[in-house]
């Protein structure tokens, strides 16, 4: 058989970091030792046929690989990339062929497309039936290839320890994201030399280009001469773990900072050069001052059509540096004037000594008078309606009080999804884990779990609506399994909210197929042994708010909120940012 | 506006890798009018060069999304100006029809075609040249009666005089000061 190139690496520098000695071991042994070398300790995965020699061999490492059965390998999915964002540490999730891997699928689109690092290992059938059509046989290699960083397939024993090393090595340097490795069912069972080398390059990519200490400076001298300069700040600033040079360069050039959906908490809520989150239902000031800027810095984020709107009258006055890992993203949807390709903690750093000292004070106060209005016609009846029925935005103010500024906070798809970016306080970096680029619905509970794993320290809360909640419910099964202290705020709207709430707006009112009748939440929880609370009093929200925290394991706080509710302000579909919708009666 | 643009890619020859740049081309409605898959002269580099139809700003966006897959080590985007290529074609053409004028000596000395076969049925041509070229040769034998018609993806090499090699031994290169400067600093 002709080998391919995963095996033989051209120009490769060679083995840096060899480690034990050479022993004999099958392929499935390979795997879990080559886990053990790139320092995993917890596995979220759903065994079946193709796979089970791995699952065997996994008892005899129990001491060292924790593995945690979900009840759904899109569960897996999800837990292992919350595992990676609040460990900083690649996830590792297992799945075995046909079913298994394509029940992955959602779960590695989303960690593609929020560049979270995770290893994803399918089983694939039997090397000398590939490609026959064979009973839970799928190409996994075709469909998981529009949504990884990369995917290989191994057949024989001896290549696992090298693709495995690669698979580490491309998951979490320069732009992060899932990657694949499917291995035939034989080569778990053909047995091998077991020796092993990370790896530390590969010819063909380059994870981060050198700086340019040209651009660095001309950036630095196009901000020093900027009037209303405007930082935007997304998630690879807490990817490449640029916070504290964000702070500085903030707090040095007197730049306001305004946040995307992921990058919440790449800035203190709290600093006063806080301008907000963009985009469709981010704050006021910052949207509409996007187009009163003469300077956008972009810092680790990518133009996203929700932060933008309508392109075409995007940020007219305004000259771009934009700085990302990724030079793809460099001009793809904003021209920039000076693109920077590189991390950006690098870029930061070098940057900081060529920014001259200012205050800019006539320019951040026209975020505060923005903020006033948002403020009065938005945020106050939102978070202190004092009557009326529960609402979203006055749950999570509450929680947000009242729980520890290090806390984990989780939130599914949808309204209840943007009210906790809106109206929950984040100080510190690395504490919010949602799904952004891709708006999967059903993140929420499997990444709560998965979070929570990768902690012990932190508590770990999730927002989730009722209908993302029940769209991996059986999520609770492992919950309450592995006892996982997961606080589950559950937002009940009785409605697909988010979707309602654009009927209601761009459709009449005609509510196709959003309102949803639910069962008893609390009942369901207790099936599970999983205590809960049901509230929709806001004389209740405090305590029971007191009662979730102090809870020891698991427990579900079900809020009971308006069931016609929109979150505003909104860019909506075509407009632009600058013509936010800040207020809208409900017509029903 | 649109125009043609040769884009080559040089790759590890790693499976797959066709796939994932056919499909960043097919999200954004590109249509590879021609591509051709080879080897380079440095073992173990494979090549390929396509053809497409597109925009500058398009080109660009796509030739850095293809320079992303793991497995590609570089991409160059040309102008037709930038690179001199070939194509190559074959046409088999009815014996009878061939023979009819006086046609032969003109297709082997004005286009420079060579015959590969003849039987008392049929004659086969080979061809190669520019598109334009290729083409208008097609058109001349069409009334001899062509039976078949096949010709190639382009073939391209560039006129600029820096190789593959230098390209593969900067970053090689770049690779081992970067981590000279990691392990000095570290
Ligand atoms: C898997 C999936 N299917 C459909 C959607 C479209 N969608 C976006 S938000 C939303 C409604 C979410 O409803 P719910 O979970 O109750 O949260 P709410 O908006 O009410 O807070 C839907 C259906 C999606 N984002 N993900």
């Amino acid at each position: 058989m002709k080998k391919n190139n995963n095996n033989t690496v051209p120009g490769d520098a060679g083995p840096v970091a060899t480690s034990g000695v050479r022993t004999e071991v099958t392929g499935a042994e390979a795997l879990l030792k080559a886990l053990v070398e790139e320092g995993v300790d917890t596995i979220f995965g759903y065994p079946g046929g193709a796979i089970m020699p791995v699952y065997d061999k996994l008892l005899d490492y129990s001491d060292s690989l924790r593995h945690i059965l979900t009840r759904h390998e899109q569960g897996a999915a999800h837990a292992a990339q919350a595992y990676a964002m609040v460990t900083g540490r690649p996830g590792v999730c297992f799945a075995t062929s046909g079913p298994g891997a394509t029940n992955l699928v959602t779960g590695i689109a989303n960690a593609f497309l929020d560049s979270v690092p995770v290893v994803f290992i399918t089983a694939q059938v039997t090397s000398s039936l590939i490609g026959t059509d064979a009973f839970q046989e799928t190409d996994i290699l075709g469909i998981s290839m529009p949504v990884t960083k990369w995917n290989a397939q191994v057949k024989n024993a001896a290549e696992i320890p090298e693709v495995i090393a690669r698979a580490f090595y491309i998951a979490r340097t320069g732009r992060p994201g899932p990657v694949l490795v499917d291995i035939a069912k034989d080569a778990q069972f053909e047995s091998m030399t077991f020796r092993y080398s990370k790896c530390t390059y590969i010819r063909s990519y380059n994870p981060a280009n050198p700086l340019i200490g040209r651009d660095i400076e001309s950036a630095a001298v196009m901000i020093n001469h900027a009037e209303r300069p405007l930082i935007l700040a997304g998630h690879g600033v807490i990817i490449s773990g640029a916070v504290a040079e964000l702070k500085a360069l903030a707090e040095k050039g007197g730049i306001p900072v305004a946040v995307t959906l992921p990058g919440i908490p790449a800035f203190s809520h709290d600093h006063r050069l806080f301008a907000g989150m963009l985009g469709m239902h981010g704050n006021y000031a910052p949207n509409v001052l996007t187009n009163r800027a003469d300077l956008i810095i972009a810092a680790g984020m990518r133009f996203d059509d929700r932060v933008t709107g309508n392109l075409k009258k995007y940020a007219p006055q305004a000259r771009v540096i934009h700085i990302d890992i990724d030079r793809a993203e460099i001009d793809k949807n904003v021209r920039a004037d000076i693109g920077i390709n590189g991390d950006a903690r690098e870029v930061l750093t070098a940057m900081l000594p060529h920014i001259r000292e200012k205050k800019r004070e006539e320019w951040i106060r026209e975020f505060r008078i923005l903020d006033r209005t948002e403020n009065e016609k938005v945020i106050k009846p939102e978070t202190e309606p004092g009557k009326g029925e529960l609402k979203m935005g006055e749950v999570v103010k509450v929680i947000s009080e009242l729980a520890g500024r290090n806390t984990v906070v989780v939130t599914d798809v949808g309204q209840h999804q943007m009210a906790v970016a809106r109206y929950y306080r984040f100080t510190d970096s690395n504490t919010l884990v949602t799904s952004g680029g891709m708006g999967t619905m059903g993140f929420g509970l499997p990444a709560a779990m998965g979070a929570a794993t990768g902690t012990t320290d932190r508590p770990v809360i999730a927002f989730i609506g009722d209908g993302g909640f029940q769209m991996t419910v059986q999520e609770l099964g492992t919950i309450m399994q592995y006892r996982i202290p997961v606080k589950i705020v559950l937002l009940n709207n009785s409605f697909l909210g988010m979707v309602r709430q654009w009927q209601e707006m761009f459709f009449n009112s005609r509510y196709a197929s959003t309102e949803m009748v639910n069962p008893d939440f609390v009942t369901l929880a207790s099936a599970y042994g999983i205590p809960a609370r049901k509230i929709n009093r806001r004389e209740e929200l405090k305590e029971a708010t007191s009662e979730m925290l102090a809870s020891e394991g698991p427990f579900i706080l079900v809020a009971e909120v308006s069931r016609i509710a929109n979150i505003l302000p909104m860019v909506e579909p075509g407009a632009s940012v600058s013509e936010v919708t800040l207020t809208y009666s409900s017509k029903s | 506006m649109k125009q043609e643009f040769t884009i080559t890619l040089f790759s590890e020859n790693h499976i797959g890798i066709l796939s994932r740049i056919t499909l960043i081309l097919t999200r954004r409605q590109i249509n590879i009018e021609s591509i051709t898959a080879s080897e380079s002269a440095v073992s173990g580099v494979h090549m390929l060069t396509m053809v497409v139809r597109t925009t500058p700003e398009m080109v660009q966006k796509i030739s850095r999304q293809i320079e992303k897959v793991v497995d590609v080590l570089k991409v160059f985007v040309h102008t037709s100006s930038e690179i001199i290529c070939q194509e190559m074609a074959l046409y088999k053409v009815t014996t009878r029809g061939l023979m009819s004028g006086s046609m032969i000596g003109d297709i082997v000395r004005k286009y420079h075609a060579t015959i590969l076969e003849v039987t008392p049925e049929y004659m086969v041509v080979e061809k190669s040249g520019t598109r334009a070229e290729i083409k208008e040769l097609l058109s001349l034998l069409e009334p001899c009666g062509v039976l078949q018609f096949v010709s190639s993806g382009r073939v391209a090499v560039t006129r600029q005089v820096k190789e593959l090699n230098a390209y593969l031994r900067e970053m090689d290169e770049a690779h081992r000061t970067r981590k000279e400067a990691l392990e000095f600093y570290n």
